[in-house]
């Protein structure tokens, strides 16, 4: 009988420290997930930070003023125009 | 008991007759009950606390290692059709102090601080000396400042989380997408409009801490945060800037107060462009004025003058009072009904009824509108928009100003078929252009982008009318027209323009409002532009002069931006040379 009570007690002990193990298992594992969450959420702000540089460089005054004053290109007159039949996606291309 | 000095034998201490005293059973059982009763009160508390009424313990337990957390959302953007961004909140720290503690701060903290701020120690310390327990020290500070300046561990200072709004394209959308204020909330424009969808809804998590202030998990419900939706607006950010930059070079080269411009597809009825002069730069707003500030193009009514003229035409022609062709007598150039004379601006003799549109006779348009009742014609102006609002969910939309029917004399309903007597802003003018370029539909305006869904308009015109009318706007630009300058090479485009008299405190001023509204290409037709410059003072002030030209470049680039194919032989001697914009 001593010696059930004695197994019994000792299966107890172990799971009490199985509990306390997985239990700060779980807490490490989640301070790494929040961890990375925080960096994606960081990488997130970034993110809007480079969209909103890139379109402030891409701003079509500057565009145009590049285009014209460093590189001397003008709009081709109506001679010097070709109008293909599936024209709209290639003139959205060239504007960005 | 006997005290001896030195007593004889000792016994053992059991054997003390003190406690050899028979005391009586009931004490001893007595204390052990007490004791017992004691026990059981104790325990009946703790089982009380523990188990029945925890609430209280719970609570203060947990509020040592409980957190409740707000995780917050940041605005919806705001982007044009392309997607090209319009505005994007960005986040900023707001630094805060406690102005009891932050005192304490020695003068070379208080002098860092102030450098990081860009602001005078005197400056900081005027917020300091302030008697609140709370006190804003400089808000919008980049997130870069303010985590050197949380590294300083400054008593009392501290930093907190807010979003700051950015227009990367600046003033050139600046009426049409509007700004928030730092609160975040929308204060002008499609800002305002759209404040509730744009709106983030913060969260909150309720976590566990330990002892080093890390999350070690997550209890309770969690709340997610509802970031703003965002809001795609039917403006082409290229064809914004056409119609911008074009509209501004023609307030500056006619030395005009302020000028206004709207592109509309007519397909769906969408606006794709609508810019201002006067502007401003909404990421920075200082000095700004009520009148950059106006948003012309929605909120202005005025008086439009002759491109009101299709409209009585078109009513004619579809009530069958006229064709195309009926001569009307236009000379000598004047007309008096009752004790008030129309004229021209320059004597025409007999013409049709198309020339009448095409030279813009106010003779001819009178004598063509005398040809119907007033009620008919009140009733054609209200279907394509006059008098009514726009519906575009801006604020600041007017109805603009039309009068009932009832007490019109003749020489209103005479000078209202050609734009005067009535008043309207340009957003209702290019709507109601779009029942011309709709094939005789009255588009619904939309400030957002449509899905692929086809608008159904509301039938105004017989689809014939439309087209004789368009014929007529075409031949407005052609050389013998009041407009030849708003041609497009390439493209066949047909408009009537506008030059109007304003009134300035119920009398007309010799202040002139010039404006043309025009539809591009008219084989098939695509957008409706309209235009107006607000007090011309450069030498020409007739709408084909100083309208018509900003018309044209808009409607060009526009058609070349959208990669619609020329509808017209290209005319060798009009193309000018590198003389369009991109």
């Amino acid at each position: 009988m001593v010696r059930f009570n004695m197994i019994l007690l000792l299966t107890v002990v172990i799971c009490a420290l199985g509990v306390v193990t997985s239990q700060h298992r779980a807490r490490k594992l989640f301070q790494a997930l929040e961890g990375e969450q925080e960096r994606a959420r960081q990488l997130d702000v970034e993110y809007g930070q480079l969209q909103l540089e890139m379109s402030t460089w891409a701003t079509h005054p500057r565009i145009e003023k590049i285009a014209r004053d460093r590189l001397h290109m003008v709009t081709p007159d109506a001679i010097g125009r070709v109008v293909t039949p599936a024209a709209p996606a290639p003139v959205k291309k060239a504007a960005r | 008991m006997v005290v001896r000095r030195r007593p004889q034998r000792g016994h053992r201490f059991t054997e003390s007759p003190v406690l050899q005293l028979a005391l009586q059973g009931w004490r001893s059982r007595m204390v052990g009950l007490m004791l017992m009763a004691a026990f059981l009160a104790l325990v009946a508390r703790g089982f009380y606390l523990q188990v029945i009424n925890n609430d209280f313990l719970q609570e203060k337990g947990d509020s040592r290692y409980r957190r409740d957390i707000e995780v917050s959302a940041s605005r919806g953007k705001i982007i044009d059709r392309n997607g090209d961004m319009l505005a994007v909140s960005t986040p900023m720290k707001s630094i805060w102090a406690i102005p009891g503690d932050a005192r304490t701060m020695d003068a070379s903290q208080k002098q860092q601080l102030a450098a990081l701020l860009e602001m005078s120690v005197r400056e900081l310390d005027g917020k300091l000396a302030s008697d609140k327990t709370f006190v804003f020290v400089k808000r919008q500070v980049p997130p870069e400042t303010a985590s050197r300046i949380t590294a300083l561990k400054l008593p009392g200072v501290h930093d907190e989380k807010e979003y700051r709004r950015y227009y990367p394209t600046g003033d050139m959308t600046a009426h049409i997408v509007g700004f928030t204020g730092v609160d975040d909330k929308g204060l002008e424009g499609v800002e305002l409009a759209f404040q509730q969808s744009l709106l983030g809804r913060p969260g909150a998590r309720t976590v566990i801490r330990d002892r080093r202030g890390n999350i070690v998990e997550d209890v309770g419900a969690l709340k997610p945060p509802q970031d703003g939706k965002e809001i795609r607006l039917a403006l082409d950010s290229k064809i914004q800037y056409l119609a911008y930059s074009h509209l501004k070079a023609a307030v500056e080269s006619n030395n005009a107060k302020a000028g206004g411009a709207i592109v509309i597809d007519t397909r769906n009825g969408e606006i794709l462009a609508l810019a201002n002069w006067p502007t401003y730069n909404p990421n920075n707003r200082q000095h700004l004025s009520g009148a950059q500030l106006r948003n012309r193009a929605i909120t202005d009514t005025f008086e439009p003058g002759s491109v009101m003229k299709p409209f009585t035409a078109a009513l004619a022609l579809e009530k069958g009072k006229v064709r195309f062709d009926t001569v009307i007598n236009c000379a000598p150039g004047r007309l008096t009904i009752g004790n008030a004379t129309i004229s021209d601006a320059h004597p025409h003799g007999a013409l049709t009824v198309a020339q009448v549109i095409q030279k813009s006779s106010n003779v001819g348009t009178a004598k063509i509108a005398l040809g119907f009742p007033a009620q008919e014609m009140w009733e054609m102006f209200d279907s394509v928009g006059f008098g009514q609002m726009p519906n575009l969910g801006f604020p600041g939309e007017v109805n603009g100003r039309l009068r009932p029917w009832k007490n019109w004399r003749p020489i209103e309903q005479a000078t209202m078929s050609y734009g005067h007597g009535i008043a309207v802003s340009l957003v209702q003018l290019a709507r109601a252009y779009t029942v011309f370029a709709h094939d005789g539909e009255l588009m619904p305006l939309s400030l957002l982008r449509l899905e692929d869904a086809p608008v159904r308009g509301i039938r105004v015109f017989s689809p014939q009318t439309s087209r004789e009318v368009r014929a007529m706007l075409e031949m407005a630009v052609q050389p013998e027209g009041t407009a030849p300058k708003a041609r497009v090479p390439g493209y066949r485009v047909g408009g009537k323009t506008g030059t109007a008299y304003k009134i300035e405190g119920g009398v007309y001023a010799r202040k002139y409002i010039a404006s043309f509204v025009g539809i591009a290409p008219i084989s098939d037709p695509r957008l409706v532009i309209a235009v107006m410059i607000d007090e011309p003072s450069g030498g020409a002030h007739f709408g084909g002069d100083v309208a018509g030209p900003a018309f044209s470049q808009i409607a060009g680039g526009a058609l070349r931006t959208l990669g619609i194919v020329p509808d017209a032989p290209i005319q060798v001697a009009e193309a000018p040379l590198g003389k369009g914009r991109l």
